[in-house]
């Protein structure tokens, strides 16, 4: 059953040039983009800088404003929670339900605040609970993110923290009200390697006891497969594939992915360099043309790409989605 | 892929192009003396390529800094020689050192993309360098023809020399940066993390120049980097630093398919991979210690699951494991297999 339903989403940053800064157009930061997140399922959305994935987070936890589409968030009594237009008296529940994670610890955390204060703020605008309930709820937090002892951690200023236990502290303050979809931007790049792979952890395992779905963004394919149930592929705005992550792995469908993946480096000497099939570097998407986006640099470009308007995101078999002419519907 | 000749044999009585040797680097700061490089030692041939990796902090950057002698004020030589083609780098005066560097060693640093002057072209900024460092001066004539080479060399259109900064890409501005660094034709190149900021796309492509150069020109380069995945891809020997200690050291095949110091075999088993099974990363527990005071014996005690007592008090110096692999390590035999299956 899906949590979260993302319908022909668009997203349009002006462009000004000149002496007088006029409008000479618009970037489609997010064009006519389509998904759904399940219950407790965890969707990675990655691509290069500049593809669209921050926006389309941003966009999930209403710190953007789409200029087209909804986003519906599934309730328990079994109706849809129109997150765009969003009413006022749903707004408290919306900010209950759908939290967020950023990518950098140290400017995402108040700096005058304890760890304790923090991680109370989302219980005191809730109004959940009274001083020894919340102090028992936020020690119970500590431990789970591995913060532990709580007493040890709880008055302690983020610059007494080093950068993976902020991150701690930040999964802490977005899990304690118990949300149902977590968008997490990055939360492990600005990490060390060492201790990445702890954060990472840490955020599935939660995730997994507490049945919370992840919109998980990231540039890094390699952590999205261990991270995400599936992956959806960004290029310029556009969403150009979906699929479960080992499948999509295995056998991407659609060029742009292949090339993503091709250009990956694999820690092992024996085996050959990464080979990159595609020239050139990813550009903006200003005015873009109605053909495919990726017409340009795609190494299979035939006539119909060149003549037709970009390709819808189709189903080709298999649960797996691509939005590319030349992939035959064939997989079954 | 060529396979280039193990570089790790030192022939007896020839000067290798760079030789490192028992390296002592601190920074005197407030709090007391931070032991930043601890006892390096390493070499380098003509046309090599090495990666020196290594979480923040392990002073990867202070031993690429102290090659050049680049290192802040506050950081003093205590010991050790930096060997250049046999000559001692620490000796030379402020002057001498200045014909060194950028002539002989040129750096690519991480961001360097950002570090161009705005207001002038990215062509004229290069020429720069080359006037300075040529003498007598290439005639006009000559530095233009050696500037197209330059910015094809590097994958660009030799027009992007009368561009400003701005109007580039992340990607042109750093393969640009490369051209600055090859324009005095150095012997070698450091790389600091010079694909970090950039997209895997951009990244493989700038790799695989990098590459196709130093094959072409002969040059040896030295990658630092936190990433492990680059490292296995583009160096032929690799060092691991752990808290300003150098710990693992060998051919990057040995070392990645059977790292024999704890550290390495941990730092290794941390990287997820987009291809082979789906492995868990193993997470490596606990943080560097503060080199203001660290620990006794090996550094890494602290942290190593194989730790004895001899560890927490006998400092292991490097040994040779294999005959192109050394590692600081009494317990070296102890550290698992690579890929075996985790739980």
């Amino acid at each position: 059953m899906s949590l979260v339903r993302v319908e022909g989403l668009r997203r349009l940053f002006p462009v000004s040039a000149g002496l007088f800064r006029r409008s000479t157009g618009f970037v489609h930061a997010v064009d006519s983009v389509n998904f759904e997140i399940g219950m407790g399922e965890s969707l990675g959305l990655v691509g290069e800088s500049g593809c669209g994935k921050t926006t389309t987070g941003r966009m999930l936890v209403r710190l953007e404003q789409p200029d087209e589409g909804r986003i519906l968030l599934s309730q328990p009594d079994g109706t849809d929670m129109d997150v765009v237009e969003l009413r006022s008296d749903q707004r408290t529940e919306f900010r209950r339900q759908v939290q967020m994670i950023f990518q950098d610890p140290y400017e995402s955390i108040n700096p005058r605040r304890t760890v304790y204060e923090t991680i109370a703020e989302p219980l005191l605008i809730h109004r959940i609970g009274d001083l020894s309930t919340r102090e028992q709820q936020i020690r119970e937090m500590l431990r789970k993110v591995g913060l532990a002892p709580p007493e040890s951690f709880m008055f302690r200023f983020p610059h007494e923290l080093s950068g993976g236990q902020r991150q701690r502290v930040a999964i802490a303050r977005a899990l304690i009200l118990q949300p149902r979809l977590v968008v997490a931007d990055e939360p492990t790049s600005m990490l060390d390697v060492s201790i990445r792979i702890s954060i990472m952890e840490l955020m599935s395992q939660l995730a997994k006891e507490m049945g919370v779905a992840y919109l998980y963004i990231t540039h890094d394919l390699a952590v999205a497969r261990y991270m995400c149930d599936r992956i959806a592929v960004m290029y310029l705005g556009k969403v150009v594939e979906i699929g479960a992550t080992e499948e999509l792995l295995a056998n991407p469908l659609h060029p742009y992915t292949q090339a993503l993946l091709s250009a990956v480096p694999v820690p092992d000497p024996a085996l050959p360099p990464p080979e990159v099939r595609i020239k050139g570097g990813i550009g903006k998407a200003v005015n873009p043309a109605p053909e495919c986006r990726f017409v340009d640099r795609c190494p299979q470009a035939a006539d119909v790409c060149r003549t037709t308007p970009h390709p819808p995101l189709e189903d080709k078999g298999g649960r797996r989605l691509v939005s590319c002419h030349l992939v035959e519907a064939s997989r079954h | 892929m060529t396979s280039r000749r193990l570089p790790l044999e030192i022939s007896a009585g020839q000067a290798r192009l760079l030789e490192v040797d028992g390296l002592v680097m601190r920074y005197d700061t407030e709090a007391g003396e931070v032991s930043a490089v601890e006892n390096v030692s390493f070499s380098l041939g003509r046309g090599e390529s090495m990666g020196l990796v290594g979480e923040s902090g392990c002073g990867k950057t202070s031993v690429a800094l102290s090659l050049l002698r680049l290192a802040p004020e506050n950081a003093r030589y205590q010991s050790g020689s930096v060997l250049w083609e046999g000559m001692d780098l620490l000796e030379l005066s402020d002057q001498e050192m200045r014909e060194y560097r950028w002539a002989e060693i040129s750096m690519v640093f991480q961001g360097a993309m950002n570090a161009w002057n705005p207001v002038y072209r990215v062509g004229e900024q290069i020429r720069e360098a080359m006037d300075h460092h040529f003498d007598p001066p290439l005639s006009t004539v000559e530095t233009s023809r050696r500037m197209d080479r330059l910015f094809n060399l590097v994958g660009l259109d030799p027009a992007v020399q009368n561009r400003y900064p701005h109007e580039l890409s992340g990607g042109m501005r750093q393969r640009a940066v490369i051209a600055m660094a090859l324009s005095c034709e150095p012997k070698l190149i450091i790389a600091d993390e010079p694909t970090t900021a950039l997209d895997v796309i951009v990244q493989a492509q700038i790799l695989e120049e990098l590459k196709e150069i130093q094959e072409d020109l002969g040059l040896s380069i030295l990658y630092i980097s936190h990433d492990m995945a680059v490292i296995a891809q583009v160096t032929d020997i690799i060092g691991v630093m752990y808290a300003g200690k150098l710990v693992e050291f060998g051919s990057t095949r040995d070392v990645f398919h059977g790292p024999r110091h704890p550290y390495s075999y941990l730092l290794l088993s941390s990287i997820p991979s987009v291809t082979g099974p789906r492995r868990r990363p193993v997470s490596l527990e606990g943080t560097p210690p503060n080199l203001l005071a660290p620990p006794a014996g090996c550094r890494f005690h602290p942290r190593c699951p194989w730790a004895t007592e001899q560890c927490r008090t006998d400092e292991p110096p490097m040994m040779q494991i294999g005959p192109s692999q050394w590692a600081a390590c009494w317990n070296s035999e102890q550290v698992p297999e690579m890929g075996e299956q985790l739980p």
